[in-house]
Parts: C-alpha cells; sequence; structure tokens
C-alpha cells in the first residue's frame, strides 16, 4: 500500500494539516501536499478509469505531464472537471470526485470494454459504425455520447472572475528549475529587464530532489540562496504559479497564473492570463521522464522513476513497501537509492542495458544491497488495480520468464525528454540527439522575431543538457548570449556557478521491452494511458497505412488526450519508426501546439464576461428609454429602443400605437446614433464631390442635401443627409452603424489617395444629442419651447439653422425621414436628457409619444425611404434602387461611377425596386423570393426577385414591402408568387414603393 | 500576433492597436479606364510568399494609415514607412536587399 | 439651459486596488490642423498656459491642458464652460488658415484612476508597457482599454486620467472596477 512515512517530505509542513474529501470520503493531507501526494498518502492509489477501456488508473507522475490523475474539484459555481491532481494543492476543505467510470471508481460497468478491446482497436470507430448508415443517428451515436468525455460539464455559472495583464520585458525566463534561476540572474546582472515564470508554487525543480552539489553547496541550499539573490535584484519580477503557456510570434508569450486555485476563500481573480511581450524568450522548461513499453505498464502502481523520487523526498509518500525499478538509464538509480534512504525494500533494479562496467551510481545503489540484474526487463506486471509482482525477463528476448519478484510498485524510466513546447510552438526545429534518445532544439533554427533574429534561446535541460554541472554552464551561456544580442553587458566578474560532476553511464535506447514482446504482450503495453493507445494500434496504423506521423496520431488518437502526449510521444514515434523500420528523426514529430498545459477558458476571456462582455453604446437618454418600457435592439455596439411599450400592451401593439400617433400628433425618435462628421478645408467640396454620388460642392450654406455613397465597387454603402455649414465645412450625417466605418473611409482616401488636398475631417458623433420632432404637431411643439423661428417661411424643408429652442442652444434641421412634418434638434449631449425632458412636457398635450426604430421603418417603407441594411446587402447599386436622380451626371468621377460602367452593372436585367402589395392584405415574409417561370441547371425553381422590407402598416392597415423584382418597374400592377417558408404561397402586385401620400404633401407644411 | 511601429506617432504596438488593409501601391483607375485596368485596380492582388507591402492604419492610437514592408513567410517587418508614397522608397528597397540578398518585386522570396 | 450631466453623473468607486470616478464635465476641443505652425502654437499655449506637447505628450495643469493626438491633431482641455469660448476664440485666430476646430466636450467621457496600484489597473486593460520606466507623468498613450479606444495619462506617479467616447462611459467604468477589484493587486510594477 501507498502511505506516509514518518520522516520526510521536504515541501510539506506537517504542522498544518489539511482535510479534505475523495469522492466524499473524508481524507487528510498536510498544507504543501498535491491532492496527489495527499491521496497516496491515504493509499488512494486508484483515481480514475481511462477513456477507451475504462481501465483502473493510477497517478503516473508528479508534475504536469500526468495523464492518468483526473478529477472533477468543487462544486456548482466552483466546479470544473479534468484537474491534475498533481498540479492541484490541496487546501482545507477540497472536494475531489473522480471520473469516467460509472457507477463506481472501484466497480465500473464500462471497464466490460477491456474484455472488448480486441474488438475496439485503432481507428474502430471509422470501422465499426460506418454500416448500417441509420444505425450511427439512432444506436451508436447516442451511446458514443453518453460514454465520450473524461469529466462532466459544469453546469452552473462560474462565480469566479479572471483577468489579462499585459507585461513587457527585456528577457522572459520560462521555468525555476536551476536552469532558469541560473538564466534569470545572469541576465538580471546585465541590467535587463527581467521576468522569470514557474508553473509550480516551488522554485529550483528537481535539483533539491535529485541532489549533487554546486559551489560547494548542497544543491537544495544552492537554490535557497539563489532565490534569495533574485528576490534583491529590482529589474528581475519572479512569479511562481505561473505556467508559460505558450510562444507565439514576435516575443508574444502567455502565462497563466492561477492565483486562488489553492486558496478559493482569497479575494480576487482566480486565473490571470499574461499576455507577455519579450525581447527574448529563454525557456528552462526542463525534461520529462519516459515510460517504458512493457506489459502491464498501466497497472496502477507502476509509476516514473522520478515520480516515486519525488513522493519520497518531497512529500514524505511510499508508493508501495517493495518497489522494483526497471530502468535503461542511470538517473533512475536515484530513485532506487532514494527509496533505500527512507527505509522501503527495492527487490532488483532490472536494467535493459548491458554495460562493461559498473557507474558511480550503479555502485552506490549495488553498496546499499540492492540486487542490479543487467540486461534485464520486465515481462510483465501482475496485479489489477494494484500492482502485486513483476516476471523477469530478458530483455534480448521475446519475454520468456526468468522469475517472478513480489513487489507492490514499479519505478520506471526510459530516458528523459527535454520539454521542447515552448521552443516549438512559434518554429524552432528539432534535432535528434543519438546519444540520449530525444528531441532536442536545434539552435540554428531557432524561432524568428520581428526583426528576423531568432528570439528563443533553450537552457538546461530544455536543450538536452542533464547533468547538473552542463545545466547551469548551458543557463549561464545561454543567458550571456541572450542580453548581449540584446545590447547589455555582463560585468566582468559573473561567471557561471560550478556544480560538481557525476559521472553516468550513457543510456540505451529502449522503445519495447523486451526487445521481441509478443503480440499478446504488446496488446497489453501502454503508450498513451489517457487515450489507451498501445503499441499494438500503433503497429497496426503503420500496417494500414497511415505512415505519415500526423496521420497516424490521428488515427490512433495517440498524443491527443488533455496531457497531448508528453509521456507519449516520443514512446509512439519509435514504435511507428520501428513498424515502419524507419529511424526516428526521418518520421519526425506532430506539432507541438499551445497551451503547453490546458489553460481555463475564462481566463482566455478574461475580464470580458457579464455586462462587460462587449462594449454597449448608450445615448444620453437611454437611461429614459429603459424606465420608459424600451423594447431594445442591438445596431451595432449601440442599443436602440425598438419600441416603447405601455402596461401589458404587445411589442407589435406598441409599435402600431406609436405608428399612427406619429401620424396623427406627434412623436420623439432618438437619433442620436447617427453619424456626424465635420468636413473642412478648402478641398472639402471637391472632396465630397468624389465621396458622394451627387454633387455637394454646390449645396448653398444653411441648406442640406440627402446624399448616397458607394464603394469603389459601386455599391450603396452608406447614405444621410449634409449640411453646408459655411463656405468650406459641411457637416456630413450617416447612418448608425456607418459614422465609425465612414469617418475611417474618409480618412482612408485622405490619407493614401488624396493627400495633397487640404481637407480635414472630424467624429463629433457623440457631442450631440440628436431627437427627432416628428408628425403634424411637430413645430407646434416647438413654438411652444419658444425661441428659433421654425415657420415654414422661416425654416424651409432640407433647410437648417442654428439656434435655441426653449433655452436650449442647438442646431435644427428640417429634414424628414417618415414623410411627416419633420425637425431633427441637437443638442450638445450632456444637455440631451434635459432637451428630452423639455420636448416630452411641451408635447405633453399634443400628443407626444416617443418611438422607436420599428416605427422608423414602418414609417420609411410607408414613403418608399431605402433602408441601408434592408435594401442594401454590399450587392445592390444606386441604379437598381431607382436612385438615378442622385447620380450626378456632371461629375466626371466619384468612387463606384467607373464600377457601375461595368457589363454587369450596367446589366437591364439586374433587378429593381419596387412595392409590393399582398393581394389578401396579409405581410409577406421577410427575404421572402418571388418565383417564375421555368427551372434553372439545378432543376430548382427560377427566382425573379425577392423581400428587402416588409411590414403591417397599421397606418394603411395591410401589409407593405419592398423588393428587388426582375424588370420591376415594367411590370407595375403584375401579381408575382412568394413561396413562404410556412407552407403557402404569397400572391404580391407589384406597386410603386410609395405608399402613403405620393405628392408629399404632409411633410410641406 | 505582430508587433509593428507606426511611423507617424512612433508607437511600437502589438497587432491589436492596428488594422490591416491589404496590398500597398494600387493606382488607382476610375472612369475613363479600360475594363482590363479596372479588374486589376479592383481585384488582383499579390499573394507572394516572401516581401510584401503592405496599408496598415493605427485605428486603435493616432489614426494614421502607413505602408509596412514585411515577409509573409518568417513574418520579419523590414520596415515601416509612409503612406503617402506611391511605390517604395529606396531606402526600404535597400533594407529588403540587405536582408534578402537578390530579392525583386514579383519573384517572391 | 439645463446644468451639463456628465455621462454617468459624476459616478465613483473606491473598494477596490485603485480609486477610479467619472470626471467632468470637462472641456476638449480636438484642434486639426499644422502642429509645427508657430501660430498655432501660440494661440494654444497662451489659452491654456501650458507647454506645447511634444509627441506622445500631454501637458496638463487643472483643467487645461495640450494633448498630442496625432502630427495634425490637438486636443484642447479647458473648463466645460470656456469650452465655447475658446472655440469661438481659435476659429477666429484660426480664420484663413487650414484648419479645424471643434467642442468634443460632451462626446468624451473621462475618468480618473488614483492609487499606488493604478499602474496595475491600467495594464490589465491597455497593451502598453506601463512600468515605471516606460510610462511615465506627461506621456500621452492613444491605445485600446479592453474593446474600447482610449486614451491616458498621468497626472502624477499614482493618478492616471482616460480620454473614452461617451457612448461607452458605462463599458470603461464596468471595466476599471473589475481591473481593480479587492485582492487583484499584481505586484509587478
Amino acid at each position: 500500500m501507498s502511505t506516509r512515512l514518518a520522516t520526510g517530505g521536504r515541501l510539506l509542513n506537517t504542522d498544518k494539516p489539511v482535510n479534505f474529501a475523495f469522492n466524499g470520503k473524508q481524507m487528510r493531507g498536510y498544507e504543501g501536499d498535491t491532492l496527489a501526494s495527499a491521496l497516496l498518502a491515504n493509499d488512494q492509489m486508484l483515481m480514475g478509469r481511462s477513456f477507451k477501456y475504462h481501465r483502473p488508473r493510477g497517478v503516473v507522475a508528479s508534475g504536469a505531464e500526468e495523464p492518468n490523475g483526473l478529477v472533477n474539484l468543487g462544486s456548482e459555481g466552483k466546479f470544473e472537471p479534468n484537474q491534475r491532481v498533481t498540479t492541484t494543492e490541496i487546501f482545507e476543505g477540497l472536494e475531489a470526485t473522480s471520473q469516467n467510470h460509472w457507477p463506481s471508481l472501484e466497480f465500473d460497468v464500462g471497464a466490460i470494454n477491456k474484455h472488448l478491446s480486441r474488438f475496439l482497436p485503432a481507428g474502430f470507430y471509422y470501422k465499426m459504425f460506418m454500416y448500417p448508415r441509420a444505425a450511427w443517428k439512432h444506436v451508436y451515436e447516442p451511446i458514443i455520447r453518453h460514454s465520450a468525455g473524461l469529466g462532466k460539464a459544469p453546469k452552473t455559472t462560474d462565480v469566479d472572475t479572471y483577468e489579462h495583464f499585459y507585461a513587457f520585458c527585456d528577457v522572459l525566463v520560462v521555468g525555476g528549475g536551476v536552469a532558469g534561476l541560473e538564466a534569470a540572474r545572469t541576465a538580471g546582472r546585465s541590467g535587463a529587464k527581467v521576468l522569470l515564470l514557474e508553473q509550480t508554487e516551488h522554485w529550483g525543480g528537481r535539483a533539491p530532489v535529485d541532489g549533487g552539489t554546486v559551489d560547494g553547496k548542497p544543491a537544495a541550499e544552492f537554490v535557497d540562496d539563489l532565490v534569495a539573490e533574485l528576490q534583491g535584484m529590482d529589474n528581475v519580477q519572479m512569479r511562481s504559479r505561473t505556467m508559460g503557456a505558450g510562444v507565439y510570434d514576435h516575443g508574444y508569450v502567455l502565462g497563466y497564473e492561477r492565483l486562488t486555485d489553492h486558496a478559493p476563500q482569497k479575494s480576487g481573480p482566480r486565473h490571470r492570463l499574461w499576455r507577455i511581450r519579450a525581447g527574448h524568450v529563454i525557456t528552462a522548461t526542463g525534461a520529462i521522464e519516459r515510460p517504458l513499453s512493457f506489459a502491464g505498464n498501466d497497472i496502477p502502481g507502476v509509476m516514473l522513476a522520478a515520480a516515486v523520487r519525488d513522493y519520497v523526498v518531497n512529500w514524505g509518500v511510499s508508493i508501495g513497501d517493495r518497489t522494483v525499478v526497471v530502468t535503461n538509464n542511470d538517473n533512475a538509480y536515484l530513485t532506487a537509492i532514494a527509496l533505500k534512504h527512507a527505509g522501503l525494500d527495492v527487490p532488483a533494479i532490472l536494467d535493459a542495458r548491458v554495460l562493461p562496467q559498473d557507474s558511480m551510481l550503479m555502485e552506490q545503489a549495488k553498496a546499499l544491497g540492492i540486487r542490479v540484474m543487467m540486461g534485464h526487463a520486465i515481462a510483465s506486471v501482475k496485479g489489477g488495480k494494484r500492482v502485486t509482482g513483476v516476471t523477469v525477463c530478458s530483455q534480448a528476448g521475446e519475454g520468456a520468464a526468468l522469475e517472478e519478484i513480489a513487489c507492490d510498485a514499479v519505478a520506471m524510466s526510459g530516458g528523459w525528454s527535454p520539454v521542447v513546447h515552448l521552443w516549438s510552438h512559434c518554429g524552432g526545429k528539432l534535432r535528434w540527439d543519438t546519444a540520449q534518445a530525444c528531441f532536442s532544439p536545434d539552435l540554428d533554427n531557432a524561432p524568428k522575431g520581428a526583426d528576423g533574429m531568432g528570439f528563443v534561446t533553450p537552457a538546461g535541460a530544455a536543450s538536452g543538457m542533464f547533468p547538473l554541472d552542463d545545466v547551469l554552464c548551458d543557463a549561464h551561456a545561454a543567458a550571456d548570449g541572450v542580453v548581449t544580442s540584446l545590447g547589455f553587458k555582463l560585468p566582468k566578474d559573473v561567471t557561471a556557478p560550478s556544480a560538481e560532476r557525476r559521472e553516468e553511464a550513457p543510456m540505451a535506447p529502449v522503445w519495447l521491452m523486451p526487445q521481441g514482446a509478443s503480440v499478446k504482450l504488446r496488446e497489453k503495453t501502454w503508450l498513451d494511458y489517457q487515450n489507451d493507445v498501445k503499441v499494438s494500434d500503433v503497429r497496426l496504423a503503420a500496417q494500414e497505412g497511415f505512415v505519415s506521423v500526423e496521420h497516424a496520431k490521428r488515427y490512433t488518437t495517440l498524443g491527443m488526450a488533455t496531457d497531448q502526449g508528453k509521456l507519449s510521444n516520443i514512446n509512439g514515434l519509435a514504435t511507428l519508426a520501428g513498424a515502419l523500420d524507419a529511424d526516428i528523426p526521418t518520421v519526425g514529430t506532430t506539432t507541438f501546439r499551445p497551451p503547453y498545459h490546458p489553460i481555463s477558458m475564462a481566463s482566455i476571456g478574461g475580464e470580458a464576461r457579464g455586462p462587460v462582455f462587449q462594449p454597449i453604446r448608450r445615448t444620453p437618454m437611454h437611461d429614459w428609454h429603459e424606465a420608459n418600457g424600451a423594447e431594445f435592439e442591438p445596431v451595432g455596439q449601440w442599443r436602440r429602443p425598438y419600441a416603447f411599450k405601455r402596461g401589458s400592451e404587445s411589442t407589435h401593439d406598441a409599435v402600431n400605437r406609436e405608428v399612427k400617433n406619429t401620424r396623427t400628433n406627434m412623436g420623439l425618435l432618438d437619433a442620436s446614433t447617427l453619424g456626424k462628421i465635420i468636413v473642412k478645408g478648402p478641398d472639402a467640396g471637391k472632396f465630397l464631390d468624389m465621396l458622394y454620388t451627387n454633387m455637394m460642392s454646390t449645396l448653398k450654406p444653411g441648406k442640406c442635401r440627402y446624399g448616397l455613397m458607394c464603394s469603389e465597387n459601386g455599391f450603396l454603402i452608406d447614405d444621410g443627409v449634409v449640411a453646408r455649414v459655411d463656405e468650406d465645412t459641411w457637416l456630413c450625417h450617416t447612418t448608425t452603424g456607418g459614422a465609425e466605418t465612414i469617418h475611417g473611409h474618409m480618412e482612408e482616401w485622405l490619407q493614401t489617395e488624396w493627400w495633397d488636398w487640404d481637407v480635414y475631417v472630424a467624429n463629433v458623433t457623440e457631442q450631440y444629442a440628436q431627437v427627432a420632432v416628428v408628425g403634424p404637431n411637430a413645430r407646434k411643439c416647438l413654438e411652444k419651447l419658444g425661441g428659433t423661428d421654425v415657420s415654414k417661411d422661416a425654416l424651409g424643408f432640407m433647410e437648417w439653422v442654428d439656434g435655441e429652442l426653449g433655452g436650449f442652444k442647438c442646431r435644427i434641421y428640417r429634414i424628414s425621414f417618415s414623410g411627416e412634418l419633420s425637425y431633427e434638434i441637437a443638442v450638445d449631449a450632456s444637455h440631451g436628457q434635459a432637451f428630452w425632458d423639455a420636448l416630452m412636457v411641451a408635447g405633453n398635450d399634443l400628443g407626444v409619444m416617443p418611438y422607436g426604430t420599428e416605427c422608423l421603418h414602418i414609417l420609411r417603407a410607408e414613403k418608399g425611404f431605402i433602408m441601408i441594411g434592408d435594401e442594401t446587402d454590399g450587392t445592390v447599386i444606386p441604379q437598381d434602387l431607382g436612385l438615378h436622380w442622385a447620380l450626378s451626371k456632371k461629375k466626371e468621377d466619384y468612387l463606384g461611377k467607373r464600377a457601375q460602367e461595368r457589363s454587369h452593372m450596367a446589366d437591364p436585367t439586374r433587378w429593381k425596386l419596387v412595392g409590393l402589395e399582398t393581394t389578401d392584405g396579409s405581410t409577406l415574409p421577410d427575404g421572402a423570393y418571388a418565383v417564375g417561370e421555368g427551372t434553372n441547371a439545378n432543376g430548382q425553381r427560377n427566382m425573379i426577385g425577392r423581400v428587402t422590407s416588409t411590414y403591417h402598416s397599421a397606418n394603411l392597415d395591410r401589409g407593405i414591402a419592398m423588393g428587388l423584382v426582375l424588370n420591376g418597374p415594367d411590370r407595375m400592377g403584375e401579381v408575382i408568387d412568394f413561396p413562404g417558408t410556412d407552407g403557402k404561397t404569397y400572391h404580391a402586385r407589384i406597386v410603386d414603393p410609395v405608399f402613403y401620400d405620393k405628392e408629399g404633401e404632409k411633410q410641406n407644411v | 500576433m505582430l508587433i509593428l511601429t507606426c511611423p507617424v506617432c512612433g508607437v511600437t504596438a502589438e497587432e491589436t492597436e492596428f488594422h490591416a488593409a491589404g496590398e500597398a501601391h494600387l493606382k488607382r483607375f476610375g472612369p475613363g479606364s479600360t475594363d482590363d485596368e479596372f479588374e486589376s485596380y479592383l481585384f488582383m492582388r499579390a499573394n507572394p510568399k516572401g516581401v510584401h507591402f503592405e496599408r496598415w492604419r493605427h485605428n486603435n492610437g493616432c489614426g494614421k494609415w502607413f505602408h509596412v514592408a514585411r515577409d509573409t513567410t518568417t513574418l520579419e517587418v523590414f520596415t515601416s514607412y509612409s503612406a503617402q508614397t506611391v511605390s517604395p522608397p529606396q531606402e526600404v528597397l535597400d533594407l529588403i536587399e540587405d536582408r534578402r540578398p537578390g530579392w525583386s518585386k514579383g519573384s517572391g522570396a | 439651459m439645463s446644468e451639463p450631466v456628465t455621462a454617468l453623473n459624476n459616478a465613483s468607486e473606491t473598494n477596490g486596488i485603485a480609486a477610479i470616478r467619472e470626471l467632468g464635465p470637462l472641456g476638449m476641443i480636438t484642434l486639426r490642423g499644422d502642429l509645427s505652425a508657430a501660430y498655432l502654437r501660440t494661440l494654444t499655449t497662451k489659452l491654456t498656459g501650458v507647454k506645447f506637447p511634444d509627441v506622445r505628450e500631454c501637458h496638463s495643469e487643472g483643467e487645461n491642458g495640450l494633448a498630442w493626438m496625432s502630427p495634425d491633431e490637438l486636443l484642447v482641455m479647458c473648463s466645460y464652460a470656456q469650452a465655447n469660448d475658446h472655440v469661438a476664440r481659435m476659429s477666429e485666430a484660426l480664420s484663413g488658415k487650414h484648419a479645424l476646430v471643434a467642442n468634443v466636450s460632451d462626446a468624451r467621457a473621462v475618468f480618473e484612476v488614483k492609487g499606488p496600484h493604478a499602474r496595475d489597473v491600467i495594464a490589465k486593460l491597455a497593451p502598453v508597457d506601463l512600468t515605471p520606466e516606460g510610462f511615465t507623468p506627461g506621456m500621452f498613450r492613444r491605445s485600446r482599454m479592453a474593446q474600447v479606444p482610449a486614451a491616458f495619462w498621468m497626472r502624477d506617479a499614482e493618478t492616471f486620467q482616460i480620454i473614452c467616447f461617451r457612448s461607452v462611459a458605462q463599458y470603461m467604468f464596468d471595466l476599471l472596477k473589475i481591473a481593480a477589484q479587492p485582492g487583484s493587486e499584481v505586484g509587478h510594477f
């Protein structure tokens, strides 16, 4: 059984017990425990079930690379699935539940799959679920959906908050092991601004566990001194619990800081996503130990050798009383020695190598009385939910049992792989290191930054340097090179620390144990624990022609789980290479993509959730609208009242009331959102003549003109009323959505094409609150306010004047988008609400009602006025809409003119704007298409038109619509068919688009 | 995510402050141009693998337009320069020649 | 005429790691013209009593100030009551010259973020180097804060002033409140 030892545990504070629960069972650990070490201390080796076969699985590793130990953490608003036990620090009250089993962890029905494993080989879902076709929807998919997925998806809203943080530094060091610390110190001493990130809560990485001496001090003491030195440097910032998650173009790095995961009672955000720009990135990300491939290597109790060592040294946890060590390198001997020192039994070290002479570590192990069996291997591991023993064989053979050794733990080491992920994220290339059988950064092919030079440098184990002295020298040299390239200089007295060299015998690559393992053994030999990929699966993939590593990965799902194959990749590649009879570098690696380790989705969103998910733009009268029954509709980022509902009225009724009232009495519309752009300068007239299809330079000061704007493609992009302010100043109104884009459009042409024209533009949209006062009583209302003369003679249609109304300084435009007597009045935004209030009071006995955008739409549609975005969709030109009168014939050029001469634009068969009236008075469905005679090449009925705007007109008491119809204007009176999606076909007569007050008498009063 | 330097206000900032707007140095053709000229102006765009000249705007900043010479494969930014130019200035071409000897416009790399 | 009302009626929040409040109403005038011209520099420095800003600088004193927006745009700051008068005086002084003067006092919202952790708050929202070496009082930066354009400068070592569009004042205030939530000190600067 696994248990807590009486002594040891350098990271524990045994004075502080911590209570937590696993699957409802109360357990106790200590401050400093990870959930993994605490569970192991409570003999909870079984932590979860595998994805495909639901095999019992225990923890394998002690860090971020852990594939098996995934649990659900917390509950309700703090529930989160797939959390790694090895990276979860325990806290008082922590609640964890295991995943991927039913009904219980101990007894799982899904484990039946393991007996079906011969029917579930690689790519089984491609093969099994093909036929019969109908079975997919009704049989296979429901079953797969029920069993798929690891943890449960959260059901309630996350109660935590998250944030981003933008940081800038000269040198970013990722990894707080000895290499990272040394690199940070060296870089720091040059004066460069340094940021050092460490994913765990502890500094020093493996060094304090693995021992050795540096500058005459034990490694742990060296680390403490180094950390203290760094903390004293003003230009060095250190962040623990912060993972370097991804490296991106031009020195952009994401850091993932976990602020309250270990202490949920703390206030403040849970995670902080650091968005770092670094002059240079040093990846001191260390290395990950590889498992060995032998039968039964997934049985709980089989762990990485270094992890076994970590649990003993860091957390005082024994994985078992009797641990067999199996290895292809010297490093695992440290585990055997550490276990012996902790008073535990190591019945044997099975070393796959055959060496001419013993190395230092081998001698040490032997001196401790450990039986070292060279050239030996594990044929298979005995046990179900727990290791009970191993069968020993010769590595060179096919697995014939030589003896059985009873044990309750196996510590395995297949060598070490540098963590090259961050180096590779942005294009760093790798080279195969034959001596250490691993991929290391190819320093000649670093990821390139904005200046075309490499911006990532690996240091220490991440660059393939494993002995402590090499790690420190490499880290020092890397940092020296980096700061020099950035223009900093190291003081002369700065040298690399020197570590005592521990001579080691070379490792020997072992990709399968034993070398000639039979099919039967290979079928129990796991490569990818989380996704249940075995050696036999990869061989099958190769046999079936998936020879590209990327294809084999997807076919077998090797490395596609949440651990992204940190343990399985190299073994998988080697297995594929073996099956293809190719060498490993030829097979190559799959692509390393960020993030290095899963990060929370919420941290990516940062602050952007709830009320600040996106900016909402509000007019100065927004609060009034909200308090007065407004139902809002989004128009770009603006929220405009769609209608103002009274009492229990339906939205439809409210709209009808507003429509009728505005035509009978008067209405107020908040028109503040319309764009307002000042265009000024000696060349302003010339400029506007280029921008608008009609002539603006001839407009007289004090007058307004409706104008159209097209893109160079000829298509309509915006419209609005232009007012001439004085000799060289115009004020252009745009649509609500168009203010920023049209302002940008103007700046673009002025800066990039006509930069010698003297024109300035300024977007003053938000300076003004603008109110449309519309209806027969509009003038009376303004006269009641008093001030500027707004009579028919003083202020004619399409004129404007600066003046004063009711004491408000304002600009009054006599324009109409409804066909009614109408004024648009602009006041400074800070007075907008007061002005609106004054209008409501003045209009009180004149029947004033506020109206929303739906009423606005109906009023304009009754008059046949087009709306950008309804009648236009980016493919419509003014000629389609019968707006020839707004296309200047006098001008040689305007934006879009040349395009409108292109053959397709001048084609007489382009659909043209007409009015549409259903024969039964009903309202046409929006966007409906009209069908004509015959069918097209696909056998579909030919289309001859479509509805662009359609409303129920309360004033006319019937449906009215506009649409674009083939030869429409020539077909007045003809009835055409619009099949609806409701099964009904609508019959509509082609009519003039002006439905109401054709003579325009109502606005000319 | 790229970093660019706005030559107008001098700010070096990340891409989110800027807006990319395609190929630079297009010559405008208006009324009176042939269909071919107009088609090439409106639609035909270079899409080189390598050196490219682009239009950018510092929209979350000083609001000014500028040009950028960069490599579309390595993402190396050679330099940014004035939008008020009809072709890349000689010093820009020299800079690129220095980084990509033998390069010529239209040759891609 | 009514009393001018700012977008948020001078809302404030002081429970977080920095004090946030909406300022104003304040006078702001956009001046587009040739910023290198002596007539323009003399005119604006005389009106505001502050030094003319160099590229990406802002000089401010009380409600008066000048901020460099772009090579042909200056933001002139003054009291709200003075703005219209200033516009008239500038327009008159610049008549015959190619320039554009517009009162934009009501088009903007202005916020103050104050306290020893003010830098933290801004650095959570703007992709700008806010280290004490990288950003100092007197510098003026136009950038974005989360999803909206904004400009900011430091009045002193612990005080930022932010200008954004009026319509997004609520968004900006909410953003700042979240970025300044209690317990969210970064400790980086």
